[in-house]
């Protein structure tokens, strides 16, 4: 079988989602990577839940500035034309339906566009930070995940089994093997990813798969 | 002014916790935290308190402290994952967590400091956050009624803040801190520089000084980094 994407590819594959103007929530992991593959013609703004929008890149090293961080803790710098506010007023942008879209991690999605991204019962909780109002407030919500777990058992399912994050909330999921848009009818395959076949997906797959008549190669 | 708000230390600003209250502690991770009020916290002794704040710190800095020396017994938190104390103790029940997402959390501090006993939010509707809450539906949507928090004590971490109370924060360490303030019956406040009242822009202050009923100018700050990240230069 192909070499399924790794977490690079996965973000460049989600880059191409975003569109100039438009102001960006990018959760943790693969999503974090997405703003390395925004071409440089597309003007966003980065949001930040912790209190920025306009997040810039990292430092350098002499100005690491412990008052300047991200919502995954790390230092950054601050873009041209970029704003702090409280974490009350971070989450009206958020919760008020201004922010675009959000990119986040999923251990599970199904095909009611429920995500299960925050706990696995009997295990260590950390929490769901953010994760719960962002999936309920931006205008768009992108999954980047893996197509199956470790040992192969699919994570695009009928009905998730894990505790949900939120319901009826995400739009698209973009996988190691597939592009897969919700709708009202459930999952519907776009895109397969270099070296993979239709079929391969839907054997990857629990929930049914819609196969778009236009199904095509990832272009990466 | 009449009323002196200016204490003397961070020891003698915390002067009135006692176990079992309800303290609010700024931050997010350990960007922002009020690291003085923090350590004269630990330095009461009080026992079995209930302590509203995103994160749980690290180990060794923050509220790690507090959970060295066992004197929390509930959190209220959205995110604890950089803290192998807390997740000793939460796995062998010694610790009690109430999970709240990030904004409701924020906008429950918020409520809770501005009179509002309950709003609804379409934040963790359909999920096990909402369970036992009343749900709600408006204009189609459901939404889950969440309450106002506040606590005995508030404990709060500002850049720059005068003799009133009048406080101006950081780039994003004000995160959770602005509505903290609000909602401590008595909210303290640890500044890096304390200046005399009539030195600060009126229109660059972030949290009145109505809010603040004691503050002190923090001796020393560590503003330890969690994760450092830069460019090779």
């Amino acid at each position: 079988m192909a070499e399924k994407l790794n977490r690079n590819d996965i973000a460049k594959r989600i880059s191409q989602e975003i569109s100039d103007g438009q102001v960006v929530n990018l959760g943790i992991g693969i999503p974090t990577l997405v703003a390395n593959y925004i071409p440089d013609e597309v003007n966003i703004m980065l949001q930040s839940e912790n209190g920025l929008l306009g997040i810039g890149p990292f430092p350098l090293e002499e100005n690491m500035d412990a008052d300047l961080i991200n919502a995954g803790k790390q230092t950054i710098s601050e873009a041209p034309g970029s704003s702090y506010f409280s974490s009350a007023e971070s989450f009206a942008m958020i919760r008020g339906g201004h922010v675009d879209l959000t990119v986040l991690g999923a251990m599970q999605v199904d095909e009611s566009g429920s995500i299960a991204n925050w706990m696995i019962p009997g295990k260590m909780i950390k929490g769901m930070g953010g994760a719960m109002d962002l999936v309920a407030g931006a205008k768009r919500v992108v999954v980047a995940m893996q197509h199956t777990d470790r040992k192969g058992n699919p994570k695009l399912l009928k009905k998730c089994n894990l505790p949900l994050t939120g319901v009826n909330c995400i739009h698209k999921i973009v996988t190691d093997m597939a592009v897969v848009d919700i709708t009202d009818q459930g999952f519907v395959l776009k895109e397969t990813a270099p070296g993979f076949s239709v079929e391969d997906v839907v054997k990857a797959t629990e929930a049914h798969l819609i196969i778009d008549p236009e199904v095509r190669p990832m272009d990466l | 002014m009449s009323q002196n708000k200016v204490y003397s230390s961070a020891d003698e600003a915390l002067k009135g916790v006692a176990d079992n209250m309800t303290i609010l502690v700024g931050g997010f991770g350990l960007c922002g935290i009020p690291e003085n009020l923090i350590l004269a916290l630990k330095n009461t002794g009080a026992k079995k308190l209930t302590c509203i704040s995103n994160n749980a710190g690290v180990d060794d800095f923050g509220l790690g402290y507090l959970l060295q020396t066992k004197q929390i017994k509930k959190m209220v938190s959205s995110y604890v994952g950089e803290n192998s104390i807390f997740e000793k103790q939460f796995l062998d029940k010694e610790l009690d967590v109430e999970f709240n997402p990030q904004g409701t959390l924020a906008e429950r501090i918020r409520a809770g400091g501005a009179g509002i006993p309950g709003f609804y939010t379409p934040t963790g509707v359909g999920t096990q956050v909402a369970e036992g809450k009343e749900i709600r539906n408006f204009d189609g949507r459901d939404y889950v009624l969440e309450t106002g928090l506040h606590g005995e004590f508030a404990l709060v971490k500002a850049w720059k803040g005068d003799k009133f109370g009048n406080l101006i924060f950081r780039k994003t360490a004000r995160n959770f801190n602005p509505m903290m303030a609000t909602a401590g019956k008595i909210t303290v406040a640890e500044v890096e520089e304390l200046v005399e009242v009539g030195e600060l822009n009126p229109d660059e202050i972030h949290t009145p000084g109505i809010y603040v009923q004691r503050i002190i100018q923090g001796p020393s700050y560590e503003k330890r980094i969690e994760q450092k990240t830069f460019l090779e230069g």
